[in-house]
This record gives structure tokens, sequence and C-alpha cells, in this order.
């Protein structure tokens, strides 16, 4: 398959290797940002090409894993109520609230729907005038221009029956909390090539220039992952810390104008709280006034639900790249993708998904 | 088995219920009375003859010849009914027979339960029973005794099948798990993950240039090549739901023995890879309904592979990995990239991802 194959050469990922081992002369701990990257590195045991002396960590870049729990009991408030169609990305109906999750409040009778689109979402709406139809927009910059369009259109066609409860998040205010913090041990960046795709990579420059640091724009396929490898050690072992394309092939430097333009017709900056590490200032998206009509929360009164994470566990570690999930005592046995603790065990992006799924092999427990 | 396929089917040549009359399932057709006499009598045992069906006894009775059976159940609730490649009348019969066919037997026969939903249209039960017959006919299987209820509008999803089967054991093969020896190599009959692709097409809207067609089949006939040829057969497993990687951890678990695969040996069609990486899906654990793997001693794999390749569903048959002796029960994988994995059950459902 095309755009596929090559880049899960066994010549090429070898020739990769064996250049990454070349440069290399001191430790390095590199993070990739993107929960893609994370399940490529762990199913291809890409981290297991690198010099022991190369430490990866995994970064926050799973959609599904920073939604907070609060967000997630709002919407289960929002689902099950009569009337409401509750239309969400598939990813999102295993995470657990704090007390249940979505496809419990289906269980339960709630008309939960998932959509692969928030295009359908507003089909929906236009199909069942009489019922509330309501998407869960979730993700960071590359699925918030779909959700962007679909508020837009729901305006522009006086769809009054369609809303959002908005959970978007940006990926440079995360990155910049972890550079921030004083036991900061990342050094170098694989930045997430979707994100790019939409938003371009000047908005990385100021971060690289500011703490001196490495961010490599990176795909998702194994070799993709060794180039952009390759290229973060090659600055760190030079001193350089620029901004770098290895993902030339989808990503152009000044992103998506139109993707950004109808994301910032509709969508303004806010603070947004992230699982397990709290609120983030100016690091997510919430709807303009102009479209508060379409918003769930205000239209839902969901607005003041609160609720703590479990203690237990400790996703926003994992999710800031300072444990790894076989550090997390719960890791495989009291939180496992039946019975999750949290949303990184049960998202196809988590952290500890991946280590569970390619590296535990859950029956290994059973025995 | 095939071979009966090019002769016209037995029954009635269009919908034996009058259309003008009765467009739709009514809940009298279960009723009891005259309707459900007469769908019984027109639509099941007339296009399904079997003399036994015929007979119109409460069950059918049938000899036995010595020897041992196999029996096995299963139920047909997929939406949509109708999908690329076959429907749920076709599957009833392939998902028994295949499940038959695994336990190293023969196909004999087979019951027939449906649950219809009132309102479902005539002519769409008309066209499931026809499909259901020639699938029983191309697997050299007759339908024996059946049973027809009508739930309400909105309590069922238009038609549920249930099909039990017994099949014939001529052989002295223990088949299982259980009798796989290290060394033994594991031959996969086809290319993975159609069924589950197509059927999810269906229902997400999503096309292709070239559409994928489900790989729904009855495997009875390349078995029976198999134990004909007097393979010393292991352990056969279908892969049903939760895909290859389900089935292998099953066998790795009651085998007591280590699987090792070879990624670059599992065939996967272009368009269900594809659609894979946009739905965040891994071929490994879709569903299959014409594939299966058999584990038999190395020596006589490839006399194994060249039986499987004959058959039309057979040609992309590989060697995709062994078992090993005295290993931890676990199934691992040698990437595309040449690096090893382990290889887990599916956990709940396959949800489509964000992004």
């Amino acid at each position: 398959m095309r755009f596929q194959d090559e880049y899960r050469d066994a010549e090429r990922a070898r020739q990769f290797q064996a250049a990454i081992a070349r440069v290399t002369t001191r430790p390095w701990t590199i993070m990739e940002i993107c929960g893609g990257q994370t399940h490529a590195i762990v199913r291809y045991g890409i981290d297991e090409l690198l010099p022991a002396s190369i430490t990866l960590v995994h970064g926050p870049g799973c959609p599904v894993c920073v939604t907070p729990v609060e967000m997630i009991d709002r919407a289960i408030r929002v689902a099950a109520r009569d009337g409401v169609i509750f239309c969400s990305f598939g990813d999102m109906l295993r995470v657990p609230g704090s007390r249940e999750d979505l496809t419990s409040v289906r269980a339960q009778g709630g008309d939960v729907r998932v959509v692969y689109s928030p295009l359908d979402a507003l089909q929906i709406a236009r199909e069942h005038p009489q019922r509330e139809v309501v998407f869960f927009g979730v993700g960071f910059e590359t699925t918030a221009p779909a959700t962007a369009m679909a508020v837009h259109q729901a305006r522009q066609l006086g769809v009054g029956n369609f809303s959002l409860l908005v959970a978007h998040v940006l990926v440079p205010p995360a990155m910049e909390a972890i550079l921030s913090a004083p036991d900061n041990r990342v050094q170098g960046f694989l930045a997430a090539g979707h994100v790019c795709t939409v938003m371009g990579y000047t908005e990385y420059e100021p971060l690289s220039r500011r703490y001196r640091v490495p961010i490599v724009v990176t795909g998702f396929e194994p070799l993709d992952i060794l180039h952009g490898l390759y290229l973060c050690v090659a600055q760190l072992e030079e001193g350089r810390a620029e901004v770098e394309n290895a993902y030339t092939r989808v990503v152009r430097r000044e992103g998506n104008a139109p993707a950004q333009d109808v994301m910032r017709r509709v969508f303004r900056v806010v603070p947004r709280k992230w699982r397990g590490i709290g609120e983030i200032s100016e690091s997510g998206l919430g709807l303009r006034e102009e479209y508060a009509a379409f918003d769930a929360e205000l239209k839902f009164g969901a607005e003041d639900i609160r609720a703590e994470e479990s203690p237990e566990c400790i996703a926003g570690l994992v999710l800031q790249g300072a444990k790894k999930p076989t550090e997390c005592a719960a890791f495989g046995t009291r939180c496992t993708p039946e019975r999750p603790l949290g949303a990184p065990m049960v998202s196809t992006e988590g952290a500890c998904a991946a280590y569970y799924r390619y590296r535990h092999a859950g029956m290994a427990s059973n025995e | 088995m095939s071979d009966n396929t090019d002769k016209h089917p037995p029954g009635p040549r269009s919908c034996p219920i009058p259309i003008a009359q009765y467009p739709h399932v009514m809940a009298a057709h279960g009723g009891g009375g005259k309707l459900m006499h007469e769908l019984v009598r027109r639509m099941f045992v007339a296009t399904l003859k079997s003399p036994e069906l015929e007979a119109e006894h409460d069950g059918a009775v049938l000899p036995v010849s010595p020897g041992r059976l196999a029996f096995t159940t299963d139920s047909f609730v997929i939406s949509p009914l109708f999908f690329p490649g076959g429907d749920i009348g076709s599957l009833a019969v392939h998902g028994t027979v295949n499940d038959l066919a695994m336990c190293g037997a023969r196909p004999y026969v087979l019951s027939a339960g449906f649950i219809l939903e009132e309102g479902l249209p005539m002519e769409d039960l008309w066209r499931i029973v026809c499909s259901l017959r020639d699938a029983a006919l191309e697997a050299g299987v007759r339908v024996v005794t059946g049973d027809t209820k009508v739930v309400e509008r909105g309590k069922g999803d238009g038609v549920f099948i249930n099909t039990s089967g017994i099949g014939l054991i001529d052989h002295d093969l223990r088949i299982g798990p259980t009798s796989i020896r290290g060394g033994d190599v594991i031959v996969l009959s086809g290319d993975i993950g159609r069924h589950g692709i197509a059927v999810m097409a269906v229902r997400s809207g999503l096309e292709f240039e070239r559409p994928v067609t489900s790989d729904s089949a009855s495997v009875a006939g390349i078995v029976a090549e198999l134990l004909a040829a007097g393979l010393e057969i292991h352990c056969m497993r279908d892969l049903t739901r939760g895909g290859l990687s389900s089935a292998l951890v099953e066998i790795a678990h009651k085998a007591r023995r280590a699987v090792h695969i070879e990624e670059k040996q599992i065939v996967v069609m272009p368009e269900v890879r594809g659609a894979c990486e946009m739905l965040g899906f891994d071929p490994l654990y879709v569903a299959n309904e014409g594939r299966f793997v058999v584990i038999l001693p190395a020596a006589q794999a490839e006399r194994a592979l060249a039986i499987i390749r004959r058959h039309p569903h057979g040609r992309d048959a590989r060697i995709i990995g062994t078992a090993v002796a005295d290993e931890r029960p676990i199934v691992t994988m040698t990437s595309r990239i040449g690096t090893r994995r382990m290889i887990d059950m599916l956990s709940g459902e396959q949800l489509p991802r964000i992004c």
C-alpha cells in the first residue's frame, strides 16, 4: 500500500537505527507529543532500536486521555437527558467518569451514537428536528476545524437543535507547561505531525528559542519516527535548538489556512482543565459569544459539574512524561482496559493502553 | 462439496408469499394460525426443501453412522442484514458449518430458528431464506428442522437467526489446542479483515474505489480435503469476532505453548488496510467469516498449503508462524521492521478513533 509500506521497511529502519547510533554520544530524553506516535513506538518496538542512552517519554497528545473526568461527567449528564441524541467519536465512550462511562448511559437507555465526523452529527440534527443533538467536541487542533465547521454550518442553516460540548485543547500551551516545570527532563520534542498539518509549525519557533529545545515535526509510521528521532538527536548533539520538519510530505510551515480561519471564527482561546494536570491557562478552545446558543454546557446547565480524578490514577504524570505506565502500581492489576482507572488505559492513543496491549499481554497476568 | 452450486436450486423461483397481500411480516405470521402455516410451508419448507422438513414433524429423525458427532450452535444478529459479499442468511450457514469443520467434522444437518421483527419486508425475508438455502447447498449440508417467531416492531432488528449443526467425524484425529506440539506450523487460509470492514463500511458510509466484500464462506470443503489427504492436523480455529489475534491468543492459552507469527506473511488487502488506518483499527482484530488457521507438523505444511490454495477462498493462504514448546503461553509477532511485540486479545469492542 502506497504511503505505508515504504515507511515500514525493515532495511531502511536498520539504516536509521545505525545513523542514530552513530550520532549519539550522550544521554538524551526526548518526548513524542502525540499518542498516535506513542502507539507506533510501542507497537513497533522503536525504543528498542535506539541506543540505551536515549530515553523516550510519552507526551500529552492523546485527546481522550487529557479530557478531565468532570468533562466526562458533564457529557454523561447531557447524554442521559430525555430527548437528547449524544454524538461522539468512538474513543470517548469507554473513558471513565467519576462513576460510569458513556457506554453505561447507552445501556441504561440513553441515545449515544458513534459518529465519524461532527458533520454527521449535524446531519442527524437536521433529520431529527424534534430532538436535541449534541456533539462531544474533543481533540487537539487536528479535530477542532471540523467541529468548528459543523457549528458554523449549523448557524448558517439555522439548525437550532444542534449544540456542542466543547473540550478542545491546544498543544503548545501543554508543551510550555512541561518545559517550565521545575523537574522537567524533556530535552527534545517530536511534534505531532497531524496537528502541524492544520497549524503549521511557526507557533513552535518561539518555544524552541525560549527553552533552547529542538522540536521536530514528525509523522506516524515507524520510519517517520526514526527520521524525527535522528534529526532531534543530531540537533541535541550539535547544540542546536530549532524547529525542523521531518514530515514534509504532509506538513507545510504555514499549515492549512482555511482550517485555521474557521477555527478562529468559531472558537476563542480559553483556560482548560487537563486530566491529572489541572488547569492550564490559554490551553483550550471555547465557543465565541456569537455561537453561545450552540453551547451544550449552557443549554443543559452542565457547566457547574465538578469532579476530582481517581487518586490512584497517575495519568497526569504519565501524560507529562514524568512516569512510564509500567511505573504505576495499578498497571495491569487494578487498572486494565476492561476495568480502567483512567483514560490512558482505554484510549486507542493512550500510553497505558499501548504498554498493556503490546508489551504486557493481559493473559500473562491471568495465569 | 461445492459441486452442487451450478444445479438449479430447488423450491419456488419468486417470493412465495403474495406480496400484494402481505408486503411485510405481521404479528400473525408468528401466531400459530393459518398465516403462520402458510409462511412456514411456502417460505421455509418449500425453499429449504429437505425430506425431514417436508415431513413436518416436531423434530427431524436422522440415521447416524458409527463414529463421532460434532454439535454446535450460533446466533446471528448482524446489522445491516445485507452487506457486500453476503447477508444474514448465508452468514448463518457459514458460521455454524465452519465451527463444525473446525472440529474436523463433515457438516451433516442444520437447524434454523428465525426471530422476525414485525414489519420486516417479505421480499427481504425471501432473499435471506434463498441465500441461506444456497449457502447450505454449497456447504453440502441440509436444513432439517426449524422454528419461526415474530416479535413486535421495535423489539428485534429485522431478523435474528439461530442455527445449530451436527457434523460427522470419520477419522481418529484429536483436533484441538492440546494436540499442538512444539515446532508445529500455523497456516492461515487467506487474507484477513474483509468481513469486519465490509460491514463497518456499510454502517459508516465509507466508500472504496474497489468495494470490500466480506470473506464470508464455508471452509468445510477445504477442511474435508485436508482430512482426506491424511494430514495430521493438530488444531484448527476459524477467525471470527476478535480476528486472528484473539484466535491465536486463545489457542496459545489452551495449548500452553507460545505462538510466534510474522507480520509480513499476513495478507491484508490494501482497501482493508486503508480503512483500518483511517478508523484506527488493527486488521489483526477485525472479524472474518471465511478464514481459519490450521496447525500441523512442519513437514506437512507445504502439502496443506497447496490444498488450501487450490480453492478460490484459499488463494492467499500462507504459513504465518510456529508454535514453540515449553514457553509461556503468549503470542508474539515479528513486525515488518523486524522488531518483536506481543499480541493480546481484543478488549471490549473496537471503537473508531478520534484522529
